[in-house]
């Protein structure tokens, strides 16, 4: 049992999956849904509280390996987790969690189906953060992708039908250029191997040619880059989060992106140092320019609440791929720790953001006002969620913001000082949308939808999974260690202290 | 007869072909069996043959770890068994079996002779698995010919529709121009083989292995160049590659659908399956000729597929030309072969998977068209996951395969055919197959779509009438085939297991 605790994370939601798709009756249904997402949200909690006693194999724990005909291809399940992949697998299973029981209670049309999908998306999310063959990794990213596009095509909001092309039209150009940059990164390497230890010792002892190299990072990063949304490759973004429905925003934005960043941290800066050197300078330039200052101002601009979280999660994006192009190991940690924050205040930006609608009835934030003084929870969470996102110390967003701040020091001055502005406009927007959301006096529209339908408080069904995620939240901003002290082992590992920590100031 | 005559008969291994042979047999069975047997009954001759091709197949496979032929040439060389020629001949027997039980649903709807179908297919079938395993351009032409034949018959049997017979019509001509094109080739090659004064030469030229043999010895002759291409435009309009493709939405149209089953998905494996013998063995040291030839076709097939596939709206044509994108992706695993082996089991897994994802898509239209069967529209398509989850979710997972999305067969079947063009050092192509996977999402997407997303549609007038064809009841036979197809392009996604392993361990 313990020992094919991962592959449990990745079938139980399958499963349930499954069991819904069979045809239970809906009330039924959600038993098996919730106990679907249960399951690897306890064995994330499990693993992340085991994980420093636990047997390592190259820095690996809790390591699995499964065969399924493909070993002559070097292609084999092997799961586990290192101090990297631990901290998103627990954002994946607290995140699924929220998400999940969010959308139990969400009385969405045909929810059987809507509860499958989305278990499908989650055992994904699982696979992905606790594969270590490069091959499962795409794999499971792609099993957690599909059921979005289909999410967002059905049970989105307005324009879901062009969000959803664009969504898959976009994200699908993106995971064929990463699978491209992977299957070059096994051929080139000379390993003939997906699998990520075997591919570091080959690289270690022989190495990619320069050029090769430089072209390899190139697909990567455009590749990972899209589906991270990085500027100008983020027009899906906003648009399909605008869209979907919250339970699959929550996931898309808050796990299943950081696929990309999660794969350039543990796979492409380690193993392509050179040409992660050659690209450092661009990437960094559209991450500062792009993301945070274009983005940025754009999300100021906004006037749909969820829109507005959407080009605010784009926005983030930037900070993180600031952190990468350090090339650094305290880049590359800031950018985990960030991740994991920001994943977790996007999703209950959304949860919340859902919440808010279902009060007012519309996400154009010139009609709201006021809520607060019928809504108090909702406002102290989505005010709580607000200073999370913009980065106040207590909450887990500093210490990854911080800690990325100060590799960028070392990398360049001129584009840390952009980039801490950026944190000014993100101060702008989201107290903006909190303030015309929860405070002033109620607009006129807002008066009448009141009138017809009172506005009651945050009910527990939706209070619960929204404090999973402020728990999390606060209890990482005070303990940041209970992840960083695990992260930073393996990135003395990932990220010898040799590599070129500073390319071009 | 003369004895010598009688012994070379007697000598030759006839148990080598039972499968082949019991396969005729029992299309002949069923045609004796239409005529003594009272016109009541006559129903029961398709399940009859549904499951006498089961049998068939079922007790092909129980022998295929016995006594069996494989690396031997038979009947004086005309046919050489190998394991992949064994793999082709599972594979057709499943695409007979599949396209009667498709017949069994499509031939309900019209006022048809409902028997002959299945006596054709069996035989085309047949003539298909002998076309895996020849080794010899006579039998190859003969079986080719045998094929293409029943396909003229299959093509216009709707004989009242004006569309089926145009279509027929038209596989008629371009099939016959093909035919032409590789006899002029063939014969190009025997004569220039044939020719004493040149080393290497043979008398029984059309022997593939002495064809190789002499090509061997002269790389560089200008006749054999010429014949050589000419062979392999032959095969392209099989296949359906550029510029040979002209005839296939049409054709694809006026074809009753399980007919455009069975030429999309066998008639163009079996293309690949011959295109691989003559390219890996027969023609291998005229590589520096078929490798330029084929990955400029490789490339124009995949983009011209893909864009012209974008803007159709019959589902028929709409596939079609997708097929057409499907050839280009495996021509590139064909290029590769030539230095990776691991290319030639990729070809045979992405065709395996090919099998099982269009065979399901093609079983959802069948339930979806009327009695006009060349008009299947994207519209016809709207709400069917609602009214119908069941072949909604066919119609999905076999779309997704055919665009290869992960964790389904057709993903797998790709990853391969990348794997080995990257290892073959194949970029440019690669990158032209990479655009056409992302514009066929595009159009795959908008399939799913169509069954999928709830889109407005106005509300019937009174005394107006829904203009879509009813859509037929599936009956139990038809949706465990479906069900099954459908299973095993998800378990194959995710688990390969042993056939994985045979395939890609060489």
């Amino acid at each position: 049992m313990f020992s094919h605790l991962l592959l449990l994370s990745i079938v139980a939601p399958l499963a349930a999956a499954a069991v819904i798709s069979a045809g239970l009756p809906a009330r039924a249904a959600k038993v098996v849904a919730a106990l679907g997402f249960l399951a690897p949200a306890l064995i994330a909690l499990h693993v992340w509280y085991h994980f420093p006693e636990s047997v390592q194999d190259h820095g690996y724990a809790f390591k699995e390996v499964y065969a399924t005909g493909l070993q002559s291809l070097g292609i084999k399940l092997s799961l586990g987790l290192n101090g990297i992949a631990l901290p998103l697998f627990v954002l994946a299973g607290l995140v699924g969690l929220a998400a999940g029981l969010y959308a139990i209670q969400s009385g969405a049309e045909r929810i059987k189906t809507y509860l499958a999908l989305l278990l499908v998306m989650q055992a994904g999310l699982m696979g992905v953060f606790a594969s270590i063959d490069i091959f499962f990794f795409y794999f499971f990213h792609e099993l957690a992708l599909i059921p979005t596009f289909i999410m967002v095509g059905v049970w989105g909001g307005k324009d879901r039908g062009y969000a959803a092309m664009k969504m898959t039209i976009y994200l699908t150009a993106g995971a064929m250029l990463s699978l491209l940059g992977l299957i070059a990164i096994y051929y080139k390497s000379g390993a003939e191997n997906f699998d990520l230890i075997t591919l570091r010792q080959t690289i270690l002892q022989a190495g990619i040619h320069n050029h090769t190299q430089n072209v390899i990072f190139g697909l990567l990063m455009f590749g990972f880059g899209i589906l991270v949304s990085l500027w100008p490759l983020h027009t899906w973004a906003p648009l399909g989060y605008g869209a979907a429905p919250s339970s699959a925003a929550m996931l898309h934005a808050g796990v299943l992106k950081k696929f990309g960043l999660y794969g350039l941290v543990q796979i492409a800066v380690p193993l392509l140092p050179l040409g992660a050197a050659h690209w450092a300078q661009p990437l960094a330039w559209l991450a500062v320019a792009g993301n945070i200052l274009v983005i940025g101002f754009i999300t100021i601009a906004q006037r749909d609440l969820k829109q507005m979280v959407g080009y605010s999660s784009v926005m983030h994006m930037g900070y993180a791929f600031l952190g990468v192009a350090t090339l650094s190991a305290v880049g590359a940690g800031g950018v985990v720790l960030m991740m994991v924050a920001h994943g977790l205040s996007v999703a209950l930006l959304f949860l919340l953001s859902t919440s808010v609608y279902h009060r007012t009835q519309t996400f154009d934030l010139t009609e709201m006002g006021g809520l607060a003084q019928k809504t108090p929870v909702l406002a102290a969470f989505f005010v709580t969620a607000t200073m999370a996102s913009i980065g106040l110390p207590g909450l887990a967003n500093f210490w990854g913001e911080l800690t990325i701040f100060v590799a960028a020091w070392a990398f360049s001055k001129t584009l840390t000082v952009l980039a801490v502005s950026g944190v000014v406009i993100s101060a702008i927007y989201g107290l903006r949308a909190a303030a015309k959301v929860f405070f002033g006096q109620p607009t006129e529209a807002l008066t009448k939808v009141l009138a017809e339908k009172p506005a009651v408080d945050l009910r527990w069904s939706e209070k619960i999974p929204a404090l999973i995620l402020i728990v999390a939240l606060f209890f990482i901003g005070f303990w940041p260690k209970s992840l960083s002290t695990p992260l930073n082992a393996a990135l003395e590992v990932v990220y010898p202290a040799k590599a070129p920590a500073v390319a071009g100031k | 007869m003369s004895p010598e005559l009688i012994q070379a008969a007697a000598d030759n291994r006839w148990a080598a072909i039972a499968p082949e042979i019991s396969l005729g047999c029992l299309a002949l069975f069923l045609l004796v069996l239409e005529v003594f047997l009272p016109k009541k009954q006559h129903a029961v001759i398709p399940t009859l043959a549904i499951v006498g091709q089961l049998g068939l197949l079922i007790g092909f496979l129980w022998n295929l770890r016995g006594v069996n032929f494989v690396a031997h040439e038979t009947f004086s060389g005309l046919l050489r068994h190998t394991q992949e020629g064994q793999f082709m001949r599972v594979f057709f027997m499943l695409c007979s079996i599949l396209v009667s039980i498709l017949g069994v649903v499509a031939l309900a709807k019209q006022k048809m002779p409902k028997i002959e179908f299945f006596a054709i297919t069996m035989v085309v079938s047949a003539a298909m698995m002998l076309l895996a395993q020849s080794n010899h351009f006579v039998l190859f032409f003969v079986a080719l010919e045998t094929v293409t034949v029943g396909f003229y018959i299959l093509v216009g049997y709707f004989r009242t529709s004006p569309l089926s017979l145009e279509a027929g019509l038209k596989y008629l001509i371009t099939g016959a121009l093909s035919s032409a094109i590789l006899l002029f080739g063939i014969v190009l090659l025997y004569g220039v083989a044939g020719n004493p004064t040149l080393p290497g030469s043979s008398s029984d030229s059309m022997n593939f292995n002495a064809l190789r043999v002499f090509l061997e010895s002269n790389p560089q002759n200008f006749l054999a160049s010429v014949g050589i291409v000419f062979v392999l435009a032959g095969v392209a309009f099989k296949i359906g590659a550029v510029p040979f493709q002209i005839w296939i939405p049409d054709v694809y149209q006026g074809a009753p659908t399980p007919v455009t089953a069975f030429l999309a998905v066998a008639s163009k494996a079996a293309g690949f399956s011959v295109l691989l013998i003559l390219t890996q063995r027969v023609f291998g040291s005229y590589y520096y000729l078929t490798v330029p030839v084929l990955s400029v076709m490789a490339g124009a097939t995949i983009l011209f597929g893909n864009l012209a596939a974008l803007t159709q709206h019959n589902v028929k044509r709409l596939i079609g030309l997708s097929g057409v994108s499907h050839a280009g992706y495996l021509l590139i695993a064909v290029i590769a072969a030539g230095s990776q082996p691991l290319a030639a089991g990729a070809v045979y897994f992405y065709l395996f998977a090919y099998l099982l994802a269009s065979f399901a898509v093609f079983g959802v239209m069948t339930h979806l068209a009327g009695a006009n069967d060349a008009d299947q529209d994207l519209e016809h398509y709207t709400g069917l996951a609602k009214a119908h989850p069941f072949l909604g979710a066919v119609l999905a997972i076999g779309l997704g395969s055919l665009a290869g999305i992960p964790p389904l067969a057709g993903f797998m079947g790709k990853l391969f055919i990348f794997i080995a063009a990257f290892k073959a050092g194949l970029y440019p192509l690669l990158a032209i197959a990479i655009v056409g996977v992302v514009i066929s999402i595009y159009y795959y997407f908008g399939w799913i779509k169509a069954a999928y997303f709830e889109t407005w549609t106005a509300p019937l007038l009174e005394g107006e009438t829904d203009t879509r064809p009813a859509r037929t009841r599936v009956g139990l036979m038809a949706g465990v085939t479906l069900a099954s197809l459908a299973v095993a392009t998800l378990v194959l996604g995710f688990y390969q297991g042993a056939l994985g392993e045979w395939l890609l361990s060489r």
